[in-house]
Order: C-alpha cells, then structure tokens, then sequence
C-alpha cells in the first residue's frame, strides 16, 4: 500500500517534471537558442557589422537612454505609491491601486495613441507645443512618456504586497527609537524591501528596454532618431535583412539574460539574512 | 516621571476606541492596562507614546503639555508586541539603533555606542548573542532585545504593548519577575498592556480595568480582586458566579426566598449577585437562607474539591471550591451558602 503510494508519487512527480521542462525547452529555450543561431548565421563579422552600424547604435543609445529615465522615474513613483497604500488608510485607496494596474490591462497600442491624442499635432495640446517649438510625439520625449506609462506597474506591483504583508511595525519602532522619517526609510524600510525593489527594478527595465506597441505608435521610426533596439529589429526584419535583425534581437536577449543573471547573483551574494525581508 | 491622559477621545471610523479616558501613572510607578481586545488598551497606550493622536483631550508628561508631539520627540521607550526587531540587523546593532540615529552633535562615538550596547545585552542578560540575527533568536530573547533596545535611549517611561503576548507560559512567568525587577532597578515608570488578568495583577502597582473605551475602574490588584466595581470587572477578572436577584428592602430574593447574605446596600428591583468560586459552602439541602443546588460534578483537587451545580433558573453551571476531601456524589441536592459576595444592578448587565 504504502510502497504503492510513493511509486505513484515518484510517477506523477517524474510526469510533472517532464511536462514543465519540455514546455519550458520548447516555449523558452528554442526561441532564445534560436535567435543566437540566426544572428550568427551570416558569420561573427556580418553580427558585429550589423550591431556597429550606426543605425544600430542610434538606437541602442535610445533605448538605453530611455530605460535610464523610465526605470528611476518608476522606482521614485513606486515606491511612494507602495509607501502609501501599504503604510497609510486614506480615502481612494482602492482607486489609486485600481489605476496603478490599468497600463496591464490596456493594450500597448493603445497607449501609445493616447499620448498621440494628448500631443499629437491634432490632439488636445498639439496647437500650443508647436506653437512653443515642443516636440513629444514622433521625438524622444514621447518614445520616454509612452515607456514610463506602460513600465509603471511594475516596481509599484512587486512592493505594495511586501509592504503590506511588513505592516508599519519596524518604522514605528524606529521612530520611537528617535529616528527621523528618512532615517527610518534608508535604515529600516529599505533593506526590508530591498529584494522585492530589485526585482521591480530589473523587471521594470527589461520592460522598458524591449516595449514595441506604444513606443512604436509614438516614435515615428525615424532612422538614427527615434528607433528603439525594437522597433530597428522590426525595420531590418521587413527588410528582410534577417541576419542583422536577429543580431540585434540578440543584443535585446543578452540584456534580458544578463538582468537575470545579476539578480541571481545579488541574491546569492546577499541573500543570507532576512531573505527577501521577511522577518 | 509621571504621564496624564486627560478626557481623551479617539475613534476610528464608525468605531470609538476611547470614549474619553482620563488616567494618571505617578513617578516610578508600574500601571497595568488591563481588557478584552478592543476595549481601547492599545489605543490608549499608543497614544501615550505618540504613535496615535487623540480626536480631542490631551496628553501630559510631568504636566507638560505633549499631545502635539509625536513619538520621536517624547523620548519614550516602547516594546512593541512583535518586537518589531530590525530582521537585517544583528542584535547588537538592533539594541544600538537609538544611539546610531542621533543627530551627530548628540551621537556618542562609534567605541561608546558599542560599548553602551554592550552593556545593555549583559543588562538583559544576552551578553554573547550580539552577533546573531533576530531570526536566530527564541522568543524571550527576542523580547529581551526588545526591551534593550528600547532603554538604549535612556528613557524615563516605558510603554509595553502586550510585551509577553508571544511567548509560551513558563517563559512568560521568568520574564515577568525579572520586568518588574528591571523597573525597580532603573526608576522607570512604566505602563503595559495586557489581556492576562494574571499578568496584571502579579506584576502591576495598580490595574486599569478596560471595556468599550472606557476606564471601569483603576486600583491595587488586590482591590480589583476582592472589590470589584462593576460587574464587569467582577466578570473579567478572576472566576466568578453570577445569580440574578431581587432586591426588596435591603433584602436579597432568590426565587422569592431570602439570602443569607451580607452585602452593600442596593436600590430596590432587579439585581446580579455575584461570587467567587471559594466562597461558598455547601450545607444540607433546604437551609434557610441558603441557594438551592443539585451537584452534577465533583472533582477532588488536591486539598480541595470543585463542584459543578446546577441552580434552577441560572444558567451557566455554578462553578465553587470547597475545601476539604469529602467529596460529595453527583446528583445529590444540597444548599448552598454565599460566604462573601457583591451586588450590581441589572441594569449595567448587557451579554
């Protein structure tokens, strides 16, 4: 009986098991090896032309550009978001958490066509940003509205449920000890949160690097201006220059690697006491 | 140094925790704050220290108008009931927080930081744990952390939220006597809250009784015990039988017979008598001025005999202690004698 349990145990396991792996090769691991394989299909000097070309360079400048601007933008607002719901009750709360949300369940596109209606050329404040020399849709401004809008869930989304789950407890008691407000958030709410934030901040960035829909709908695919690493790897694949397409996929897939990579390694580094903050 | 609460009001919502308490803690002295959970203890603990701000009334310390302060300018020890150790710290570092957060003309050198941190983990008897981590800790210890943390500060009053609340009984008990020794020892004036009558009473100078917000009475233990005064304190603290009355007269009816019973005077009209279960005593059944009873159990403890009766009309069980061996047969009908009790008027009874 109890031998036939266990067999059936070690069964169910091993069927598990298998059916999660050859789902994560075959969803996953394919598509990752595949776009190395594509890119260094045409030999490692067509990949290093393809990633050197000054298009491409633009456009990795952008993207970097624009991700160093979304993600502290994103951190600053989650965090005080977070801080809010989960340390204080006031009037709106649900709403403010209802909104935080609302970039994941509205499609990209349709993101992007909001600021289009905002500060296109027709839109509400299109007369007086021309009329003031400002350009935000089809320039930079607009590709870092769009990026900030759509990655804002994110830091914001992994904090709020720590901080709830913290309580106001260890700030009280480092008020009471006579710390002041910021001593209270460096030397007690932030190592609490520490690994929740930097997952939101990694997830947050490979976001913001790898955004298509709402960057593309404000960008304008101005070659060398407005193009995103994205949006260049649309352009070449329509070009069918697939070769340096994948080549900068590629790069895309290195940052995503390497941003897990990196949490992985501060998480083994640091990750001995107070795991994840909890007490 | 002593702390006033004066007429305070505090609601949450539709829900008032305080419903204007007014409460005083003399130099030196060790106040119990003593109730079932939402009788606004805490709340009025907090407010003490600052980490809540009354609706109306005020607070003083020494006379001193401080209901504007915040906790961070009272200068305040408070245990929290979880601890609320810093999980990232070491216990060393813990205890050392208050003195690493001065502002730097006041913070003391790094050596006399460590060295005063030091001197407060052997204070509480943890001398060799500095190094460890919170989550390396038993509970005590962890409560000793607590506690030494909060005294870094140097402060003359200390506010404990349920401060043995976590811990299992026989812990509870040592740190309980090494508390109240602490609090000697150092001068301070402390106020704790609790939910454990027995908590409150060993350790405690006076014991403030709490219910719905309000202050039901405030005494030396032991009057608490023998004088209660409401009902609710009789029924909250320690075991009690309750038997409705009448009162007629100055004399106390049970089913239209007379009790044999002294107690104070009480207007006319329904009343609550209440007792305590060793003092009673059984006599034979049909004595005049005695309650009837019908025993449904019996148990010899040690020195003594617990006896579950049953009286016609009053639910629960009767619960009283005999003292003796004679243990009397279940079912057997007998009288039973109030030695000592207390009236309340019906009025005030609500459950």
């Amino acid at each position: 009986m109890a031998a036939g349990r266990t067999s059936e145990g070690r069964i169910a396991r091993a069927a598990l098991l298998s059916v999660a792996m050859v789902f994560l090769a075959l969803f996953l691991l394919l598509p990752l090896v595949s776009v190395f394989v594509e890119a260094l299909k045409g030999g490692v000097g067509v990949y290093v032309e393809s990633v050197t070309q000054p298009d491409a360079i633009a456009a990795i400048k952008l993207t970097l550009l624009v991700a160093a601007i979304a993600v502290p933008v994103n951190v600053a607002f989650g965090l005080a978001a977070a801080w809010a719901i989960a340390k204080f009750d006031f009037p709106g709360k649900s709403i403010l958490i209802t909104f935080i949300d609302l970039p994941f369940s509205v499609s990209p596109v349709v993101s992007g066509l909001i600021y289009v209606l905002l500060f296109g050329a027709q839109g509400w404040f299109g007369e007086w940003l021309a009329a003031n020399d400002v350009d935000i849709i089809f320039a930079v401004p607009g590709i870092v509205l769009a990026t900030i809008f759509v990655t804002f869930p994110f830091v914001a989304r992994e904090l709020i449920p720590l901080m709830t789950e913290q309580g106001r407890g260890d700030e009280e008691a480092a008020v009471s000890l006579g710390a002041s407000g910021w001593q209270a958030f460096w030397h007690v709410t932030l190592p609490n949160i520490r690994w929740g934030l930097l997952y939101g901040v990694l997830l947050c960035n490979a976001r913001a690097m790898g955004e298509f829909g709402a960057v593309s709908v404000v960008s304008g695919h101005i070659r060398g201006r407005t193009n995103t690493m994205p949006l260049h790897v649309e352009i070449l694949y329509n070009e069918y220059n697939f070769a340096a397409a994948f080549a900068v996929a590629s790069l895309l897939a290195l940052l995503a690697l390497l941003t897990l990579v990196l949490k992985s390694a501060l998480e083994w580094r640091y990750g001995y006491h107070g795991k994840g903050g909890g007490h | 140094m002593s702390i006033a609460v004066d007429n305070v009001v505090k609601r949450f919502g539709n829900f008032a925790a305080l419903n204007g308490v007014s409460l005083e803690a003399k130099p030196g002295e060790f106040l119990a704050l003593l109730g079932p959970s939402g009788s606004g203890k805490t709340t009025l603990l907090r407010i003490m220290a600052g980490l809540e701000f009354p609706d109306s009334g005020s607070v003083l310390f020494e006379g001193r108008d401080v209901t504007g302060l915040g906790v961070r300018d009272r200068r305040i020890g408070f245990v929290f009931q979880h601890y609320a150790l810093f999980p990232h710290m070491n216990v060393a570092d813990n205890v050392a927080f208050g003195l690493t957060v001065k502002r730097r003309r006041e913070r003391p050198k790094r050596d006399e930081i460590r060295r005063r941190a030091q001197e407060l983990l052997e204070l509480v008897q943890l001398g060799p744990l500095g190094k460890r981590y919170p989550a390396q800790l038993s509970g005590g210890q962890r409560q000793r952390v607590a506690l030494a943390r909060a005294l870094a500060v140097d402060p003359k009053l200390l506010l404990l939220d349920e401060p043995f609340g976590a811990l299992d009984a026989k812990v509870r008990k040592e740190l309980r006597r090494w508390l109240r020794d602490l609090h000697d020892r150092m001068g301070l004036t402390s106020v704790f809250v609790t939910h454990d009558q027995e908590e409150a009473l060993e350790l405690a100078d006076r014991v403030v009784v709490m219910d719905h917000g309000l202050i039901e009475q405030v005494a030396g233990p032991q009057i608490i015990y023998d004088e209660p005064a409401t009902a609710f304190v009789y029924d909250f603290v320690g075991d009690s039988n309750r038997i409705p009355v009448t009162v007629d007269g100055g004399r106390v009816l049970f089913a239209g017979e007379a009790l044999d019973v002294a107690v104070e005077p009480a207007p006319d009209g329904p009343a609550l008598l209440y007792f305590r279960p060793h003092d009673a005593a059984l006599v034979d059944e049909g004595s005049a001025g005695a309650l009837p009873m019908q025993i449904c159990q019996a148990i010899h403890l040690g020195g003594a005999t617990r006896i579950e009766g049953n009286i016609p009309g009053v639910d629960p069980l009767i619960d009283v202690r005999i003292p003796g061996r004679d243990v009397p047969p279940a079912g057997r009908a007998a009288g039973l004698k109030l030695l000592r009790a207390r009236l309340f008027p019906a009025a005030g009874e609500e459950s």
